[in-house]
């Protein structure tokens, strides 16, 4: 594991003499009556909190103030965020946070090498499953696994519920828009977003004005990120409304920790996750378009098995009963279109399309494509079938867009919006431009198309080169680039070889949308950055998973 | 179901069958090799030659020494019938139809797959050869187990096995092809110890020495091996028996789909030609030239299912 041998440099504090303790408890209560004094000289002893329980079994941290003792790394002492991080399990130190007090107690009791054997047969457990996924660029054809951390990222049933109010209102307000923008455009005429923003993006498909798919829903499927900076304080770093991806790792991450620890669910009551598959084809079947006769037919649409995320593609066809297909699979029949079977061509009704709008119909957007269906388009216009996601909800999820985000929450819905937006500047604009070239060490700067944490600079993390590249790259094309302040991500601990440390996290709740509704699969994804100190949580640039519980009232 | 799906099926189950097929010529080519190091040399070529690789081969190697068979047959990324080529293709494929497979049967697939990569990732030195052939026989054992255990008797399962038997029939006529000449009548009598010898390699390289000997005792013929493998049913890699079989499973898609196709009358009439045969009607044909035609009727076949059933556009 990579980013292990990264933490072995840090701080040489001196190694555990006896060699006896090295196979020891996370948290052996047996340690806490008798803590090893020579090691607590300087810190303040708090023996019935289980930061302190968990660090008598050895090396011990740092505890002022100003810098919370909250993990153990064994042979390492404790790592600490510079930024003092909020910690969504230990908080400001006092022990865990309420929604891992019975987890806290559990893993107390937990052997820590034991632990370690659990991660390696989680990892076999993924390869054997086949949830790998491809790396873009690599040399070979390589499978890689996305690390997968076995500690659960934990919110409660009061958090979750502010979260999926929040999430709800926002999935409806870009549904309202997307409708808007390609019919009357009312928010224009407002004057509440500037026309040229629409006018002027590349997100935007003429080809989809005056189209109302059934039920006016665009977004079937939709991820919306978030990020947590503090006990109350979420935020919504973008909304993936075209073909967001990862819903796969949810299910098994929960399939995986349910296997390796059976009595950990038996004592803590979390919300299934398991009915995302059953919930995503009612979703598509009730959005059949008004052609379908009888029960919808149902297909997954692939680029093919070379794609990063053929795993998922196969995953949730598969579980859904429904048929996985490519393009060369399709063709028109009768104003339908259909799918080459075994028996003939037999028409589809809704197709869940993992395929970008680009690449959908070479014969109305990119004509070298072939992972698409030749006149798709056309059959899509006049009712034939149903696409899921709709063509053209980019123009929802662009960067640029993003930071109007909570005027159009405001105009569609008549409420504030519930979950907060991260300030942006727009470089775009020249006030903005000159701030962020003067402040460029401090901040995030983002292509506004894209995607995949490429092409993206954190400030504080580059180097003098990658600033002065990236100063060139804005003022060459600043309409190209949005810029956000660095948020000092939670953390959630991960398992190392040494011990517990913190790392930071995002969460990818998946949200579906069909006519009757929109419904929230409680959690979702939590990525992980797995570098100490790291921003980047995704998973093309070295993040990994964890499950992510949220707990019964 | 998805054409391309029914396709992916029956490759994935042809490929399985191929690198199996391929360990058992490999275990055959090793006994004689053990024994007689003379005829080994030959023995190595005409293993090569049935697994149709010649061409490849001797693009590589002016000889046929044994560890370079060994290698070429079991690992060589060049050799498109290598077992691991084979067994990679047929994971490739089981990704592309896993909506149609279970759990159980993807998991030993992908699992058989990553065993064979770990074991064949260097050369397999002579005296770990018995060790590796038997952890791919267990391999795709257990990928079989798996298939008979889990899945839905359905048309997935039948394009499955139609795959599977369209290439255990070749093999079995391919090793046929290739040792002909060792079969006939002309050396029909009692065979010296090299006859015997040949005679057992054809028996040991369709795992079908024990099983000749509990219908026939001890008395190898050249006869008796030709009508074991080509008429007796109830030897499962006689080409009969897979015809039984390929009819079959090609009548249950009918009956499923409510039409027969062209393929349908095909392996009908060649099962029935197997069933009315006799050996000594077939030797008075021509053993060689009996072969060659049924291979290329089992060919035949193989395209025409490919396009009865929309493998492809």
């Amino acid at each position: 594991m990579r980013y292990l041998k990264e933490i072995k440099g840090l701080r040489p504090i001196s190694k555990i003499s006896n060699p006896a303790k090295r196979k020891r408890r996370f948290l052996d209560s047996s340690l806490r009556d008798r803590p090893d004094r020579s090691r607590l000289d300087g810190f303040a002893e708090r023996p019935n909190t289980f930061a302190s329980r968990f660090k008598n079994s050895a090396q011990v941290i740092a505890e002022n103030r100003n810098c919370a003792p909250r993990y153990l790394d064994y042979d390492l002492g404790m790592e600490t965020e510079p930024g003092g991080s909020f910690d969504e399990m230990f908080g400001n130190g006092d022990g865990p946070r309420e929604p891992y007090r019975d987890y806290g107690a559990w893993i107390a009791g937990e052997d820590a090498a034991q632990l370690r054997k659990k991660s390696v047969e989680a990892e076999r457990f993924f390869r054997r499953t086949g949830i790998t996924f491809n790396v873009y660029g690599a040399e070979e054809a390589t499978e890689r696994l996305i690390p997968f951390d076995l500690v659960p990222r934990i919110l409660s049933a009061r958090e979750w519920s502010r979260l999926e109010r929040g999430i709800k209102q926002r999935v409806r307000a870009i549904n309202a828009f997307l409708h808007d923008i390609y019919h009357r455009q009312e928010i224009l005429r407002a004057g509440r977003i500037p026309a040229e923003l629409i006018a002027r993006n590349d997100a935007f498909l003429p080809e989809m004005i005056g189209v109302s798919p059934p039920g006016n829903v665009y977004t079937h499927i939709i991820g919306v990120d978030i990020v947590r900076t503090g006990e109350n304080d979420f935020y919504v770093l973008e909304d993936n409304a075209r073909t967001p991806s990862g819903v796969s790792y949810m299910l098994e991450n929960r399939e995986t920790m349910l296997q390796m620890f059976p009595d950990l669910f038996s004592r803590i009551p979390v919300q299934e996750v398991g009915d995302y598959p059953e919930n995503l084809r009612r979703t598509l079947a009730a959005s059949a378009p008004e052609a379908c006769r009888g029960r919808p037919v149902v297909a997954v649409l692939t680029p093919g098995i070379h794609n990063s995320a053929y795993f998922e593609h196969s995953f949730l066809a598969d579980q859904m009963g429904a048929e996985l297909v490519e393009g060369h699979d399709l063709r028109v029949v009768d104003g339908r279109i259909a799918m080459r079977t075994t028996q003939g061509y037999r028409a589809i009704d809704v197709l869940y399309r993992r395929v970008d709008d680009d690449f959908l119909d070479p014969l109305n957007f990119n004509p070298d494509s072939l992972l698409g269906v030749p006149g798709i388009m056309d059959v899509y216009r006049a009712g034939g079938i149903t696409l899921a996601n709709a063509p053209g909800t980019g123009i929802a999820d662009d960067k640029a867009v993003y930071s109007y985000m909570p005027e159009i929450v405001e105009f569609y819905t008549g409420e504030s919006a519930i979950l907060k937006n991260v300030p942006t500047w727009r470089c775009v604009e020249a006030d903005a431009l000159a701030y962020v070239l003067d402040h460029l060490p401090e901040l995030v700067v983002k292509e506004v198309h894209g995607s995949g944490g490429y092409g993206l600079l954190v400030g504080p993390a580059a180097s003098k080169r990658e600033l002065a590249s990236f100063t060139k790259k804005l003022k060459a094309n600043p309409g190209n680039y949005i810029a956000q302040p660095t948020l000092s991500l939670s953390t959630v601990p991960v398992i190392t070889r040494h011990g517990l440390a913190p790392r930071h996290v995002d969460l990818r709740p998946f949200v579906l949308m069909s006519p009757n509704g929109i419904t929230v699969t409680p959690g979702g994804l939590t990525r992980v950055a797995l570098k100490k100190g790291s921003l980047v949580v995704n998973s093309s640039q070295g993040g990994g998973t964890k499950d992510t519980w949220v707990l019964e009232e | 179901m998805l054409g391309k799906t029914a396709g992916g099926l029956y490759w994935m189950f042809r490929y399985l069958e191929r690198s199996e097929n391929n360990t058992r010529l490999l275990n055959a080519g090793f006994r004689i090799a053990l024994t007689r190091s003379a005829a080994a040399r030959n023995e190595w070529a005409s293993i090569v030659v049935t697994a149709g690789a010649r061409d490849a081969f001797e693009e590589h190697h002016d000889q046929y020494e044994a560890a370079d068979v060994i290698d070429f047959l079991l690992r060589d990324k060049s050799n498109p019938s290598s077992v691991l080529s084979v067994v990679e293709a047929a994971r490739n494929n089981a990704r592309l139809v896993r909506t149609a497979l279970t759990r159980e049967v993807w998991e030993a697939t992908n699992e058989c797959w990553m065993t064979l990569k770990g074991i064949l990732n260097r050369p397999v030195a002579a005296k770990n050869l018995p060790a590796v052939l038997a952890t791919i026989r267990q391999q795709s054992a257990l990928v079989r187990a798996a298939l008979d255990g889990t899945m839905l008797r359905n048309d997935i399962y039948n394009f499955a096995r139609v795959g599977t038997f369209i290439e255990r029939a070749d093999c079995t006529a391919r090793i046929l092809d290739v040792k002909y000449y060792v079969l006939l009548p002309s050396v029909s009598h009692v065979g010296s110890s090299v006859d015997n010898v040949q005679w057992e390699t054809i028996l040991r390289s369709v795992s079908g020495l024990t099983a000749y000997r509990w219908l026939h005792g001890g008395d190898i013929s050249p006869t008796g091996i030709a009508d074991f493998l080509i008429l007796d049913r109830r030897m499962p890699r006689s080409l009969a028996f897979c015809f039984a079989k390929l009819s079959d499973n090609l009548g249950y898609l009918a009956e499923a789909y409510g039409d027969r196709r062209a393929c349908h009358d095909q392996a009908d009439a060649m099962r029935a030609r197997l069933k009315e045969s006799s050996i000594e009607s077939i030797l008075d044909f021509g053993l060689h030239e009996y072969i060659e035609e049924f291979l290329r009727s089992n060919n035949t076949l193989g395209q025409q299912i490919e396009k009865d059933f929309r493998f492809n556009e």
